[in-house]
């Protein structure tokens, strides 16, 4: 098998010990993309045999080339192909894989799946479905975290049954408070509520939300966290009853309750809060028999109280800087223990090693509410391995087609150094050396980020992006001295490119000149160059003075009239649409929703008009910048 | 970026003298442009003067000056408000500085009827401006019809002068470029305009496949005027300045009783997406000026010339892996062939000829290796690729026009065949597809042919094939070199027979791959795609002293 660079590089994480011991002759991998790639990639580590799966339009998909054996598990939705447990059950018969490594995502919390390989003997790496059971609801996680002494937020231990309840529920916790659904994820179904009115309002929403998002109503009230970071403690237990916490993530940098940037350790926590963190963690994996790798995640205020907030019974998508600051491959250790290995390490064993951050690489357009996915085929890609002390995890590679089918990750930027400064100036580095080009993707804020001055100083929360960016991200502002750069640089560029057009074989005026550029933008004929500047793509044109001064008589294209029309501001699929031709919609008014990657986005009118026409039905699929709904 | 640094702090003079005006990804409108006042300043209306007491030297300057604002100021600010800029402006950014060299300044029109012999009817150089200049570099004849003058009128003078330039364009070798901005005949001079009209097509037929003619449509023009843009080998429009039509909206509404506007009628929208007669369009006359430039590097100076080889960044052997990856699992999935055309091409330039017209085929120029070649493909994206009436025409025009010039051609191969329908053939596909046919057949350039995938049918035989002299013929793994689909063929040959999946099965394992097509010696070889373009360019180089002439004849007889 051909050693894929674009996994886990062995260089970046060193190995504790030297020989594995004997484990599984064949491990099934019921995922795709970065993930599956890098659990083969740990399976080659070992001399496991691995098996892919995947759905048709996925046959080419890196994670497939890699492994030993891949089985279609059907067509490209998930639902009918990395879902479709029946498909799955048949590839692991088919195939002999002894265990099955989930991923995250897809089937890797769900117990049925679980359950499944177990009847038919096929060893599941991860906790045992009862842990996954009782930590997969929000009110029973909470009651088993309080009775393992974990500090929960102070709130409401069971559900929450009529409008009045709740309000008193929330006077005796204290305003504010937040209301959010028992069965949920993703922010749905939650409300944060400041009085007694907005907690009655709040419960139905939430109420009514909930029925309809995981088709059940439960609530749960809490003490809502004010400026609150998001801080995850790894764990990794056996099946001997032995824990261990593998110090912290910091998390806090989300948008739309999605990570963006993470880092470990945090700058936030002291020695002191760090260990009772972990003790407490180790606590509650000890309390439902945990085995394997897990996250406990916490909120910390900003007096260093943290509560528990949900503990996630699988590998973390942001697992590689715990593996950087630890040494330990997580994904090997997670098979060891499904094979009734025990721990080898202890807890004083577990070192901080330096500092990792990682951001994570979408096709999304970070212009749009800090990232509305794109998507398209990478005609470009070159990730920055050139540089020391980088591991990029992803499962794609120059050619490959981001789809409206799965997420719109590419990758996973990790960089790591002695301190957290130098890991941060290696991240700046390794975001200007990434080269993508043919999808919308978030690098101009990534870097943004890591470069803003609250970031740097650690000055951050949960809300650091609405806080920072209050009217939205708009790339990055030029001072006088890089606007200065930037016009220099375009316009040395422009001069070569003419001073190239007349070096043409057999020319008489001929003009020599020994300038040579390499061009990582794209230059037109009317002087329109784009460069790529301290993340953010810039236009800038460039023009003779004397085309400069004749373009002052062009006159200025009259642009669409937006407000009349409605385009879908990213590829996806059409779940509804409210209106039809001849009906009065008021400003505001819902006209279609559009469902890309897990989101639906309701799109509004933006005036009080008639409909014309309508361009869309439901269940088609539409591009970005496609007319969906003409107004009058 | 620190290459480019080093190259601005080493350009630093150079800079001197651009304006560089900047817009962040957000909409910002971009300005911020100094109207500075023409360089030439002059007095205005100087055209009215006795020459009674005049030196000839004093004559001289006075004409020159003249000659310098056409119609005057008043209609030359007339001609900006409009979006337009004057034919004199057009020519300087269209040719590097300083290298016009004007000719026939002093001709004026010699009409004498309804008072047009009176001074201030008289405009030294009349209404076009003639010459030769350089762009990068390279010789070019250039006329500008001035818009300021009679309305740009063409006047036997007017004739008399494009007609000069073209006669010397032809003995010397070089392209001649056209900027029409004309409202059309000068109705004063009657029979003589026409004439003159004549004059000038008569020269764009001599001149046809001796040097490159093209034809930038930067205003009106109408009547039999069209006719001379039309035998060029290029139309360029200007969007919302620039009519083609051979009768204008009122005379179509007086005898067909249609209401059409100018720009629904003869636009560049109309001409590059309905018409074909435009070639491209572009946003303003700067625009396209400059996009003129561009694509004047691509041409020879004249069929005795090779084509243009320009100095190469993007390394010959370079591999494309992306290209691996892009002909989908299912062989009725589309694809972008332009995505093929961009990977392969030297740094991803692309100039498209007819981008809008057409669009299941792709033609367009680029650069391998630094030299010219003409791209023809199939573009799988837009109704699977078929050929059509339309996109063969715009094929066969292309090819012979790159046969003419000694451009070499790389044709792209993804046909399932040609369009079927009433429609089609009761336009005469037969006689459209036949042009295409005969154009590959007869073009004797470099021709290297990659299939990609589908090649059915007749279509298969057209598209450059090795049967119709193709030099270079390579197959993709992907490639199904067949008379038809599966399922079509399984319906004949299996006729009646009960399992027609199983004998489906059997055709795509025997037909549906470039073995039937490789053992035959169809085609060169089976190649990974990711090392298209290192084929390509090595192979332009031994074909570079290709030699093959057609058998004599006065001329051939395309069936048009």
């Amino acid at each position: 098998v051909k050693k894929s660079r674009r996994c886990v590089g062995d260089k970046n994480t060193k190995s504790v010990f030297c020989l594995p011991p004997q484990t599984f002759d064949k491990i099934l991998i019921a995922n795709r993309g970065e993930i599956a790639c890098r659990v083969i990639k740990t399976c080659q580590k070992m001399g496991i045999k691995s098996v892919a799966v995947h759905s048709d339009v996925d046959a080419s998909a890196v994670h497939v080339k890699m492994a030993d054996e891949a089985v279609c598990v059907g067509p490209a939705p998930t639902s009918k192909s990395y879902l479709n447990m029946d498909a799955i059950m048949d590839a692991i018969r088919s195939t002999g894989a002894q265990a099955v490594h989930p991923g995250y995502g897809f089937l890797s919390e769900n117990k049925e799946f679980a359950k499944r390989l177990a009847a038919e003997g096929v060893t599941f790496i991860g906790p045992d479905t009862h842990a996954i059971m009782a930590m997969g609801d929000k009110i029973e996680s909470k009651l088993i975290a309080k009775a393992a002494k974990v500090n929960t937020i102070p709130g409401f231990d069971g559900v929450v049954e009529t409008a009045d309840d709740a309000v008193k529920i929330a006077q005796q916790i204290g305003y504010p408070v937040m209301i959010k659904a028992s069965a949920g994820g993703g922010g749905k179904g939650m409300r944060i509520a400041w009085n007694d009115e907005e907690t009655r309002e709040g419960f139905r929403f939430s109420s009514q939300e909930a029925a309809s998002s995981f088709g059940d109503d439960r609530l749960l009230i809490e003490k809502y966290i004010d400026n609150p970071r998001h801080i995850e403690i790894q764990v990794l237990a056996d099946k001997h009853g032995n824990a261990l916490w593998l110090n912290e993530r910091e998390c806090s940098i989300q948008r739309r309750n999605q990570k963006v940037v993470e880092e470990a350790p945090s700058t936030f926590l002291d020695s002191v809060t760090r260990r009772a963190m972990g003790e407490q963690a180790v606590q509650l994996a000890k309390a439902v028999q945990y085995s394997s790798a897990g996250t406990v995640e916490f909120l910390v205020d900003s007096k260093k109280n943290f509560y528990f907030l949900e503990m996630n019974t699988r590998l973390q998508v942001e697992h590689p800087i715990t593996e950087c600051i630890t040494g330990l491959d997580l994904v090997e250790q997670m098979i060891r223990v499904a094979k009734g290995y025990k721990l080898l390490h202890k807890q004083e064993d577990i070192p901080i090693n330096g500092w990792a951050i990682e951001s994570r690489v979408y096709a999304e357009d970070p212009y749009k509410s800090f990232g509305l996915p794109s998507i398209g085929r990478l005609s470009q890609y070159q990730e920055p391995l050139n540089l020391s002390n980088v591991r990029v995890d992803s499962g794609i590679q120059e050619g490959s087609d981001i789809s409206i089918y799965y997420d719109p990750m590419i990758s996973k930027l990790v960089t790591y150094g002695a301190t957290r400064a130098e890991a941060l100036s290696k991240m700046e580095d390794a975001l200007d050396n990434y080269v993508i080009r043919g999808v919308t993707h978030n690098i101009p804020l990534l870097r943004e980020i890591i470069t803003h001055p609250r970031f740097i100083s650690g000055d951050i929360s949960t809300n650091f992006l609405p806080e920072v960016y209050p009217d939205g991200f708009k790339g990055h502002q030029l001072e006088v001295g890089n606007r200065r750069e930037l016009l220099a640089s375009a316009a040395a560029l422009y001069i070569t490119a003419q001073l190239r057009s007349q070096k043409v074989l057999g020319n008489l005026s001929y003009l020599d000149s020994h300038v040579a550029v390499q061009m990582i933008f794209c230059i037109d004929a009317s002087g329109q160059i784009v460069l790529q500047y301290l993340g953010t793509s810039f236009k800038v044109r460039v023009l003779s003075k004397l085309a400069a001064e004749l373009n002052s008589y062009m006159p200025e294209k009259v642009a669409e009239d937006t407000s009349s029309i409605l385009r879908s501001p990213m590829p996806g699929s059409v779940v509804a649409v409210s209106v039809k031709p001849g009906d009065t919609v008021a400003e505001g008014q819902e006209i279609c929703v559009i469902e890309a990657m897990k989101m639906q986005n309701s799109l509004t009118a933006a005036k009080q008009a008639k409909v014309k026409k309508v361009h869309c039905k439901p269940g088609e699929t539409v591009g970005e910048g496609d007319l969906l709904v003409e107004l009058e | 970026m620190m290459a480019a640094f080093s190259v601005a702090r080493s350009s630093c003079g150079l800079i001197n003298g651009l304006r560089v005006s900047f817009r962040s990804l957000a909409p910002v409108k971009h300005g911020a442009v100094a109207a500075a006042a023409l360089q030439t300043s002059l007095l205005p209306d100087c055209r009215r003067y006795s020459v009674g007491h005049l030196s000839v030297k004093e004559r001289i300057d006075m004409k020159r000056k003249a000659a310098l604002v056409g119609g005057g100021q008043k209609r030359i600010d007339a001609q900006h408000k409009r979006g337009k800029l004057t034919a004199r402006e057009r020519v300087e950014l269209l040719l590097d500085p300083e290298s016009f060299v004007e000719s026939d300044m002093f001709v004026e029109h010699r009409c004498s009827d309804f008072g047009m012999e009176q001074d201030r009817n008289k405009f030294p150089g009349d209404s076009v401006v003639t010459g030769r200049g350089r762009i990068n570099g390279r010789l070019v004849y250039v006329f500008s019809q001035d818009f300021t003058v009679f309305g740009g009128s063409l006047s036997g003078a007017h004739a008399q002068k494009i007609c000069k330039i073209m006669d010397q364009a032809m003995t010397v070798g070089a392209p001649v470029i056209g900027l029409n901005d004309s409202g059309g005949a000068r109705i004063q001079e009657g029979v003589e305009s026409l004439a003159g009209y004549a004059d000038i097509f008569l020269r764009n037929v001599l001149a046809s496949g001796v040097v490159p003619q093209i034809s930038l449509i930067m205003g009106p023009c109408a009547g039999g005027a069209v006719y001379s843009p039309a035998l060029t080998d290029f139309t360029f429009m200007v969007k919302d300045t620039s009519y083609l039509f051979i009768t204008g909206p009122d005379v179509v509404k007086s005898v067909t009783n249609e209401d059409v506007t100018q720009e629904e009628l003869g636009g560049a929208k109309t001409h590059t997406t309905v018409s074909g007669v435009a070639h491209h369009a572009f946003e303003n006359d700067v625009d396209a000026l400059l996009n003129m430039r561009e694509f004047f590097n691509f041409l020879p100076l004249s069929n005795q010339d090779p084509s243009p080889i320009r100095a190469c960044h993007d390394p010959s052997d370079r591999l494309v892996t992306s290209l691996d990856t892009i002909v989908p699992f299912e062989t009725t999935k589309a694809y972008d062939m332009l995505d093929i055309i961009h990977a392969i091409v030297d740094e991803r330039d692309f100039f498209e000829i007819m981008p809008s017209y057409a669009k299941n085929i792709v033609v367009g120029f680029a650069r391998m290796n630094g030299r010219t070649v003409g791209i023809v493909g199939n573009q799988p994206k837009v109704a699977s690729g078929c050929l059509d009436i339309n996109s063969s025409v715009k094929g066969a025009r292309f090819v012979r026009f790159c046969d003419a010039f000694n451009i070499p051609i790389i044709t792209f191969v993804d046909v399932p065949g040609f369009l079927p329908g009433t429609a089609q053939e009761y336009g005469g596909i037969i006689r459209h597809g036949a042009k295409l046919l005969y154009a590959f057949a007869e073009a004797t350039v470099p021709k290297i042919t990659i299939i990609t995938r589908k090649a059915y049918g007749g279509a298969y035989d057209v598209m450059s094939s090795k049967h119709l002299r193709g030099d270079v013929n390579y197959a993709w793994p992907s490639a199904e070199v067949a008379v038809m689909g599966a399922k079509g063929a399984v319906q004949i040959i299996f006729r009646g027979k009960e399992n027609q999946a199983e004998a489906e099965a059997e055709y795509v394992e025997k037909f549906a791959n470039p073995f039937p097509a490789a053992v035959r010696g169809f085609v060169d070889d089976i190649i990974e795609p990711a090392t298209t373009r290192k084929k390509i360019c090595r192979d332009l180089e031994v074909l570079a002293s290709k030699k093959q002439v057609n058998p004599w004849k006065k001329h051939a007889n395309i069936p048009l």
